[in-house]
């Protein structure tokens, strides 16, 4: 039996008591995180899965056009083609709370000038399959940030997942048996120190009426 | 508040991310891939850092200490030498964390 080292006291027992009631309803409130959490985690991963399978396969085919492109043009040309780009994107930064894990929100602010207007380059010196090749990694731009986001969160809440299972199992399987143990070793020791001076009692009781009346003959 | 996105890889794979509006920070050799994403990640500029598997392999040791942090997001992204897996991995071993198994690639 694995129990706290204190003195076997009513008013420990008492203290104890309050704790253990304390560390059951936290026991409760942290398992109800947890599958909350991870009912949040589940439904987060199979998005980002789904995400990153399709970024996948987006991007090679991407990878596919600018190989394309590097092969009809010069590789100097190319390069100084998609050097000077016209677009700036960046992304606006919230953050969301899910279950007190802080989680980022991207939004992505995008200061092209025109919807059409993605090309950094003339199409004059250029061939086709540049233009696939920008146009379609602009298209995938809003995946790729909702990746980022999707996957971000994903780490963030493994991790307190984590950390709250080890905490609920912690309570579960070591706090409380251990507070339950030490109550009911301080309310045996303290029952056994009542019966112990009950019968102490009940001895002197019986050598005070010995010695008043002389019933065993000892005292003549 | 807004922040910008950065990629860093081989030059081939990433030249087409500067069209679109991305920071390039070019790394041809994975070994100085670390002293890298330490200087593109100084200043908190980048919300996003996204990298090809060969690059993301290579600094792990420096990616560790953002694993605890909202920003900036470091993603691995496939080059243009083809899909190393490392992206599904990743995700496997955040369910593996999560749950205990890994109960969605595992079929």
């Amino acid at each position: 039996m694995d129990i706290i080292n204190v003195n076997p006291t009513r008013m420990q027992m008492t203290k104890l008591k309050k704790q253990l009631v304390t560390a059951k309803r936290g026991h409760k409130m942290l398992k109800d995180k947890r599958d909350e959490l991870m009912r949040q985690f589940i439904e987060l991963v199979q998005e980002n899965k789904r995400l990153r399978e399709k970024v996948e396969t987006e991007l090679e085919q991407c990878s596919s056009h600018f190989v394309n492109a590097g092969a009809v043009m010069s590789k100097k040309a190319l390069d100084s083609s998609l050097m000077s780009s016209k677009q700036q994107t960046g992304v606006e930064v919230s953050s969301r709370n899910i279950m007190s894990v802080d989680v980022p929100v991207f939004s992505s602010v995008n200061q092209s000038p025109n919807e059409g207007d993605i090309y950094p380059y003339g199409f004059a010196f250029t061939s086709f399959e540049l233009d696939d090749a920008v146009s379609a990694l602009n298209m995938l731009l809003p995946d790729l940030i909702r990746l980022a986001e999707i996957e971000k969160s994903c780490e963030l809440m493994a991790a307190e997942i984590e950390r709250t299972r080890r905490r609920v199992n912690s309570l579960e399987h070591v706090m409380i048996p251990r507070y339950e143990d030490t109550i009911k070793y301080i309310s045996m020791k303290l029952e056994e120190n009542d019966r112990s001076s009950r019968t102490r009692l009940m001895k002197v009781k019986d050598m005070l009426l010995d010695k008043a009346h002389n019933y065993s003959g000892k005292y003549s | 508040m807004a922040k910008s996105i950065a990629i860093i890889g081989d030059s081939e794979s990433i030249k087409g991310f500067g069209a679109v509006g991305m920071e390039l920070f070019i790394c041809d050799d994975p070994s100085s891939a670390s002293q890298l994403l330490k200087q593109v990640t100084d200043g908190d500029y980048y919300a996003i850092i996204y990298m090809t598997e060969e690059i993301f392999e290579a600094s792990s040791r420096e990616r560790e200490k953002f694993a605890e942090r909202a920003i900036p997001a470091i993603i691995p992204l496939p080059g243009v030498r083809g899909n190393t897996g490392i992206g599904q991995k990743r995700l496997s071993s955040f369910v593996e964390q999560a749950v205990g198994s890994d109960i969605l690639f595992k079929n």
